[in-house]
């Protein structure tokens, strides 16, 4: 059995990030939603909607959101740059 | 049991959350030998929470639920592969490609399926969908985008209502049939569950509860046209959501001489798998969704969870315990919860099972933001927020410390306990 790693996902581009976000921790703050407006936002008073699949191109900004989140509840995965 | 030795060999069985957390966990413990992750399911771990909700309204493709990892893991994947047996005394695993794998730690990650409808003839019926994979979602995400004239969903747990948001959002005409007096009553109890109930009524969901669904009629093609309500009436639907819960993957474990039925698989209060005679396998552990293990903080009653938090939490401790980090204390997260549906953000901690009075702590139902405590025999058992969440914390930690319910009123002008109403859980549970 040769050693691999899973297929890169299909549908959204192979190199898209893998975003996750622990929506137990999450408070609503909002913080993720002014780094990167087009990838999280609130909905209703305080329902945090993110994509999960966003594009590698908007890595700098995702990582501002990851980053900026005060309960740490954004996960991200680079790809292009996770050690193999 | 600290072989960190690098010719050990672990497995972990089930390629989803518990999977993929157990086993980075198990590497960041300092597991050094080799890790081979097996999945029934073609894909790499992806997360279901969006399954039910953006993945049906179209915003997220299915596909892009994909989960990240949090670190390399050198691991070896045999996806698409279902586990099918398991021999202990040889340590084997044998895989559903008929090929076999030895193992010297295992972690049973299996998850549960979607409960199906109980007529197997009428649930393989066109248009019929039960929805807990990602292939499930895509096609019921195609059925909703191509306009069908009414959904049906049968049962008012936390799925069936949050499809029928996603339903109402597509302003597709649904029906939502639960046989409880409210939706979510068997998880909230009806005085929540008319709250949520009537949320949905306003958003324009024919709520049908304290009916039950009979049977489906085929169109004679071979399609469902309609349900046929007990007592009388029925639905015409094109599409029907069979929304029942979830059964747990065991039967793989079957003959394996360990303790597990379609509730779970046992644990002890480490983590360990035990046998049908109550003994720990040392090499074996359990996370997620499959896991029925003794809550410390619920008087050691047997639970297994349906938590996304708690699938990451249990999967982190059992990866450390096979890698030979045993934790000083037994596994006893407090179990978390969250549901988006309607516009409104319900979360929850601790457990409601068998509360005997609830208190509105925090804002009002009147509001539409407000914070449920729920008690049992004079302690704080579990809280239920409906989009007042930064007040959920505090009362997490009350329900940890087990403090007195209903709990003094704090910092109002009207001292004293706050009143306790009755939760109202249906007196037997849903089928
Ligand atoms: C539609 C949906 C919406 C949800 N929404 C929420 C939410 O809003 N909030 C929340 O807290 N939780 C939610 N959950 C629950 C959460 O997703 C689960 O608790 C979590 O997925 C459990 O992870 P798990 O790894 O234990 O099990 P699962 O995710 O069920 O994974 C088990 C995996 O094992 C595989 N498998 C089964 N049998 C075998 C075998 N014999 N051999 C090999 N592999 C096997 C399965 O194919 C599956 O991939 C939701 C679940 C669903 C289905
Ligand atoms: S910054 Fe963090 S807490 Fe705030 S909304 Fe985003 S994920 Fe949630």
């Amino acid at each position: 059995m040769p050693e691999t790693t899973p297929e890169p996902a299909p549908g959204p581009t192979a190199s898209a990030l893998r975003v996750s976000v622990d929506l137990n921790r999450c408070q609503a703050y909002a913080q993720c939603c002014y780094a990167a407006p087009r990838h999280f936002r609130i909905e209703g008073r305080e329902a945090l909607y993110y994509d999960p699949a966003p594009s590698a191109a908007d890595r700098d900004a995702i990582e501002q959101a990851r980053i900026a989140c005060p309960v740490q509840a954004i996960h991200v995965e680079d790809p292009e740059r996770s050690a193999p | 049991m600290t072989d960190a030795a690098s010719s050990a060999h672990a497995v972990v069985v089930g390629a989803s959350l518990a999977g993929l957390r157990g086993a980075e966990a198990l590497r960041r413990a300092g597991f050094a030998g080799r890790l081979t992750i097996v999945g029934a399911e073609p894909h790499p771990p992806y997360d279901r929470p969006p399954l039910s909700k953006h993945v049906l309204t179209g915003e997220v493709p299915a596909e892009a639920t994909r989960l990240p990892g949090l670190l390399a893991l050198d691991a070896e994947w045999r996806l698409g592969c279902a586990a099918s047996g398991l021999d202990r005394a040889s340590r084997t695993l044998r895989l559903a490609d008929g090929t076999e794998l030895s193992y010297d730690r295992l972690l049973v990650a299996t998850g549960t399926r979607a409960r199906p409808w109980p007529n197997p003839h009428e649930g393989r019926l066109g248009g019929v969908h039960t929805i807990r994979d990602r292939d499930d979602a895509a096609s019921l995400r195609a059925a909703l985008a191509a306009r069908p004239r009414r959904v049906l969903i049968i049962g008012g747990g936390f799925i069936g209502c949050e499809v029928a948001s996603a339903c109402r959002s597509l302003d597709l005409p649904v029906t939502l049939v639960e046989p409880s007096p409210t939706p979510l009553a068997r998880v909230l109890g009806t005085h929540l569950g008319s709250v949520v109930g009537a949320l949905h009524e306003s958003r324009g969901v024919d709520l049908r509860s304290g009916a039950e669904v009979e049977w489906l009629e085929d169109d004679g093609a071979g399609r469902v046209a309609r349900a046929h309500l007990a007592g009388g009436g029925s639905v015409e639907a094109d599409i029907v959501v069979v929304a029942l819960g979830a059964v747990r993957n065991t039967d793989w474990l079957a003959g394996s001489g360990l303790s597990a039925d379609p509730g779970g698989l046992d644990c002890d209060k480490r983590g360990y798998a035990l046998d049908e005679a109550g003994r720990p396998d040392t090499r074996i552990a359990a996370a997620g969704d499959v896991a029925r293990f003794p809550h410390p903080l619920y008087d050691g009653r047997r639970v297994a969870l349906e938590h996304w938090g708690h699938a990451v939490e249990q999967a982190e401790h059992a990866g450390r315990l096979l890698a030979g980090h045993e934790a000083a204390a037994p596994y006893a997260a407090l179990p978390t919860f969250w549901s988006t549906q309607g516009g409104i953000n319900i979360k929850s901690v601790g457990l409601t099972q068998g509360a005997d009075g609830l208190a509105i702590v925090q804002g009002s139902p009147a509001e539409g933001r407000f914070l449920a405590l729920y008690g049992r025999e004079g302690r704080c058992i579990a809280a239920v927020s409906v989009d007042c969440a930064r007040w959920l914390p505090a009362y997490a930690a009350m329900i940890e410390a087990r403090a007195p319910f209903p709990p003094i009123r704090q910092g109002t002008d009207q001292p004293g306990h706050l009143p306790v109403l009755p939760p109202g859980f249906p007196e037997k549970p849903r089928r």
